[in-house]
Formats: structure tokens, sequence, C-alpha cells
């Protein structure tokens, strides 16, 4: 699954976009009266960058991709991508799903040929195709129907489908979610290497506080100010360190530990002022533990 | 090397000629390129399971196997006398009726009106109901107004159309090809609104995410999602047309393979209302057999 070297995409200029999210707010109604899911949302996202959404499970993170990929409109408030509001769906958005949502009937390269914009020139398409396939790592299974293929290999054929948009702006509701804990590593380096290859503004939901630390630039935390109220952004966290990042990285345990925290779940970490020589309890973390041995034979 | 057909654990699954059955090898298909698990999901088509079954000789031998007994069976009561000729005309008795018809050129032309009919009002029918199906499927304010009335309609029995149709249109053509569209038009009608009702909310969500609306959403995505539905009503419908056709033929016409029944329960002609009876048989399992056939090729296709 490596990175190719890409040609300037076949299929016209791309650019990352920024997206601007202003008082967004969104009311439901339900039969037991009006549900207000989000208010007063405000953030902003620069070009290029990836912005990880966490929150309990229900804050409406996914309600609020889908207001900025217009697949449901805002009752308040102001989206605009690159400085203008959508009228309808976004077309300079891209989504992928939790699941893959495949269409059965399809092979993978036609599931990925779904996502080509409105007008894509049959040549130009075909050989987008086959790059973004490439790019995902199932040139050798673009004929098979997604029954016949795994999950992992299904996600990654949905992430290929949703570049295919050429999309300014990537929204990714919880793509990783439902496969297991190994694939899971995999797609998330494997999203580190597209974005690299082909740089565009990402919004991705996730329930994952681990998957949000190694992945973005900032992470938004949404949740009620108090039980039962509305939904708004209540921190937003810049996580440091450029990528790839380490995944043992003590910093950013201490950051995750802290996340958690503000999730409402209790960690037991116990903060310590320097993480390298942690000598609570004999708790040394094994990575902290090994890496000094091997490296610097004194 | 002799490998039985299709069973697990000798390899990839081959036909007689040696070549891979791609369809029973998905697994091994996948498996080179995928640097994850194979998915749970992956390979369900229930590989082993199939094998000596599938074979086409199989098929065909053992689904003639009950008829033989059963004409053989027919044969022996009726040749040992244990069931008098005047309530049942044996197997030979049939036949003869059969050739005698034939020479007379009367048998086709029984034969030839009644698929006639039926192929008319299956065409009609099935035509209108897939439209209908698809308009109050897929529109909400279509579903409000006709589906009510639609059920209501289907809820009348068949036969009740008869004096009306008669009344209205005279005993010929017409009033039978009504009556059988009549039929036809509700099973498809009925599968067709309710599969589009039922198209899978997720994947429509895709298309419009993806740009689709309109009669571009409905091609890609909703009618690919019901089609094997459709083929399914189709079939319904099928077997309803000829229902509906005996119907009609019963009760008035001068001509057909109902008419043949009528006919020789007043004539007392046992071995020819046997035959009406075996063809009817034969020729609907043919038509229902042909569009079994459309449907075997769209589903490998379509799923």
């Amino acid at each position: 699954m490596s990175i190719t070297s890409l040609s300037q995409p076949a299929t016209g200029p791309r650019s990352a976009l920024p997206v601007s999210l202003q008082g967004v707010g969104r009311t439901f109604a339900t039969p037991t009266g009006p549900r207000t899911v989000l208010a007063d949302v405000d953030l902003d996202l620069r070009a290029g960058e990836i912005v990880a959404l966490i929150g309990p499970s229900g804050c409406g993170k996914s309600t609020l991709l889908r207001q900025v990929s217009r697949l449901d409109t805002p009752d308040r408030g102001a989206i605009l991508v690159d400085g203008t509001a959508a009228g309808g769906v976004d077309h300079r958005c891209a989504v992928a799903f939790q699941e893959p949502r495949l269409l059965p009937w399809r092979t993978l390269r036609q599931n990925v040929a779904l996502g080509l914009p409105h007008g894509t020139p049959r040549a130009a398409g075909a050989a987008r195709v086959d790059e973004l396939l490439d790019l995902v790592g199932l040139e050798q299974s673009a004929g098979l129907r997604p029954r016949q293929v795994s999950g992992g290999m299904a996600q990654r054929t949905s992430l290929a489908r949703a570049l295919a948009r050429n999309p300014g702006v990537l929204l990714l509701d919880e793509p990783f979610g439902a496969l297991d804990a190994l694939t899971r590593l995999k797609m998330q380096d494997l999203l580190l290497e597209v974005h690299a290859a082909e740089p565009t503004t990402v919004l991705l939901v996730t329930h994952d506080v681990e998957e949000a630390l190694y992945l973005a630039d900032r992470v938004v935390l949404l949740g009620a100010p108090q039980h039962g109220a509305a939904r708004s952004v209540r921190r937003v966290v810049t996580v440091p360190g450029a990528r790839p990042r380490d995944r043992a990285s003590a910093a950013l345990a201490e950051l995750r530990a802290d996340l958690l925290e503000g999730l409402g779940v209790h960690t037991h970490h116990i903060p310590s002022p320097s993480a390298d020589d942690r000598t609570v309890d004999g708790a040394v973390p094994l990575a902290t533990r090994s890496i000094p041995d091997s490296e610097n034979p004194s | 090397m002799e490998t039985i057909l299709g069973s697990t654990g000798t390899g990839p699954v081959v036909d007689r000629d040696g070549q891979p059955l791609r369809a029973l090898n998905q697994l091994d298909a996948g498996a080179p390129h995928g640097d994850e698990p194979a998915g749970a999901d992956a390979g369900t088509g229930g590989a082993g399971r199939t094998g000596w079954a599938d074979r086409r000789a199989v098929r065909v031998l053992g689904g003639a196997l009950l008829p033989v007994v059963l004409v053989a069976a027919w044969h022996w009561v009726t040749a040992t006398g244990i069931v008098p000729p005047f309530r049942l005309a044996g197997p030979t008795a049939v036949l003869a009726a059969a050739v005698d018809m034939a020479e007379r050129g009367e048998l086709y032309q029984h034969v030839a009106i009644s698929v006639q009919r039926v192929l008319a009002g299956f065409a009609v029918g099935a035509l209108l109901g897939l439209v209908t199906g698809a308009v109050v499927g897929l529109s909400r304010v279509a579903d409000i107004l006709f589906a009510p009335t639609l059920g209501a309609i289907r809820a009348v029995p068949s036969l009740a159309w008869v004096p009306l149709l008669i009344l209205w249109m005279q005993i010929g053509e017409d009033s039978k090809v009504t009556l059988i569209a009549i039929g036809s038009f509700f099973p498809v009608y009925t599968t067709v609104a309710g599969a589009l009702r039922h198209v899978d909310h997720n994947l429509v969500e895709v298309g419009r995410a993806y740009g689709l609306r309109g009669p571009s959403l409905f091609t890609t995505v909703q009618l690919p999602a019901v089609l094997p539905t459709v083929v399914s009503g189709l079939r319904l419908a099928m077997a309803q047309a000829w229902l509906f056709l005996v119907a009609a033929e019963l009760i008035a016409s001068s001509m057909g393979l109902g008419f043949v029944l009528t006919d020789s329960q007043n004539n007392g002609r046992i071995d020819r209302m046997l035959l009406a009876i075996v063809l009817l048989a034969v020729i609907g399992k043919v038509t229902d057999s042909l569009i079994g056939l459309g449907e075997k090729r769209l589903l490998t296709r379509w799923a």
C-alpha cells in the first residue's frame, strides 16, 4: 500500500478549502416536542487541516457533520465553505460513512466511480479511479463485489469513492469505527498517507480519543455544558507534534487522559511532572522503559 | 486425481473442465492482497454446500422423477381398473385425445389463443403495475392519494369483475385481456411499490451525498436495488395471468384451454379435460421458467 508517484488529478484542479461554522444550530421535531441537538456551534477549519470531532455518544457529532455536507440543513447559523454557503448538497464536500455503504450490485471500481464529479470525461474518470484504487491498495480487487471483500477493503473503497469527488473538504463519520482494532490502526496510517498525497481539509468524527490524537491537528470536544442542554463546542485542543506521531507518546497520554476526563470517563490516570522517569508504584510504561536501554548502551 | 466437485478442503473448487469456479472461490480471490483478516462477511456464498446438487443433469433428472412416478401410478390405477374410466382417463387416452385434436388442428388453435391472451394481458398489466408501483413507491404524495384506493380495488375477487367487463366490453378478446391485465397488475404494483419504499435509506443517502437527484438517483440507486424484487413480482404476475385466463375462458369463450375444459365437461370428455390441465401445467411452468431464467441471470450480475 505504498504511495506511488501521483500525477496531477485527471479531473481538474483541487485544493483544500477552509470551512467556517458560525452559530450553527439544529432542532429536530420529536413526538415529545422540539429537541435542540446543536446550538451556537462556532468553528473554523483552516484549509488542509485535520480536525477531529469527539464527544459522548449521541452528542450530535454526526449531526454536525451532516450539516457541513448539507445532507441536512441547519435551522440557525451559517456554514461557509471557502467563504460561500451551498444551496443543496455541497459538491465541494465528500462524505465517508461509518458503514462503507457500497452499492452491492457494483464492483469496487464502479463504486469508486460513483464519486467522480458529474460530467467527468469517461477516459479521465477511469484513469482517476485507477489512480485512487492504487492509492488505497485495491488495484488487485477492483473487479470484486462488496460482499466478496473484507470490512477493511470495503472501507478503503468508501474512502477512495470520497476522494474521487476531488473534495475540498473530506467529511469522515466514524470511518473506522466498525473495523477490528488492527485494521483500524492500518486505516489510520492509510488516511495520513492519503492526506499527504492529496491534501484536503478533513473533518473526522470519532469516538476514539486515541485516534483523534494520532490523526488530528486539532481535537474539538463537543458536549453539553450541563445535562440536557443543547450541545456546542466545549473545548478545542491543539495536538502537539508533527505527524506521524508516536502512538505511545507520553505527552499524548496526558492529553488523552485529559480529554477522556472531559468526556466523563474516569481514567485512573496519575499525572506526573515528568513523563520520562515515572516511578509511581513501578508503573513505568513499557515504551519509555525499553527504548533508552536499547538505544544508549552505556 | 479424483476430487469430489465442490468438496471443501481440496483447494480451489473446479468445474468438470478443471477451471476454477469463480463464484465458489471468492475467499481465495480476496486473500492474496487482503492485508487484514478476511472479514466475516467475505465469501458467505455457502461454498461447500453446493456441488453435486448444482449440476444441471442432476437437477433435470431429479425434477423429472416425480412426474414420471405420477404418470406411472396414473397409468397403473387406470389400466388395472381400480378407478373406472368415466372417472379418470388413462395417460394413453389423454395422449390419444391430444393426437386427435392436433390432427384436426384444434389443439394448436386453443393453445395459441390462450397464450396470446395471457401474454397480451400480462404485458399491459405488468407495465401499468411497474409505472404505478414506481410512482406510489417513490412519491409520498402519490402514496397518500392512491395507495388506499388501489388496495381496495385489489381486494375485489377476480371473478367479481367478469359480469361488469362483459357488460362494458361484450364477450370478446378485450374483456378477457382486461381481466388478465387486472390480475397481473396487482402483484407487480404491490412488490414494486413496497420494494421502492424500503430501499436501504443509507444507500439513497450515499446517492444524494454524491450529487444524484431525481431520475439519476432512481436509475443509479433505487432501480438496481429493487430489480430482483421486480422480477419476483413479474413471476407472481405471470401465475396470476394464467389464473385469470382460465377464469375468463371458463365463463364466456369459444376457444382456448378454459373453453376446452367447460366444453369437455358438457360432453363428458374426461380425457380432454385432463389434457387441458396437463397443458396448463406445462405451459404455465414454461413461462414461469423463462422469467426465472432472466431472474437468475440478473441476480448473478446484480448481487
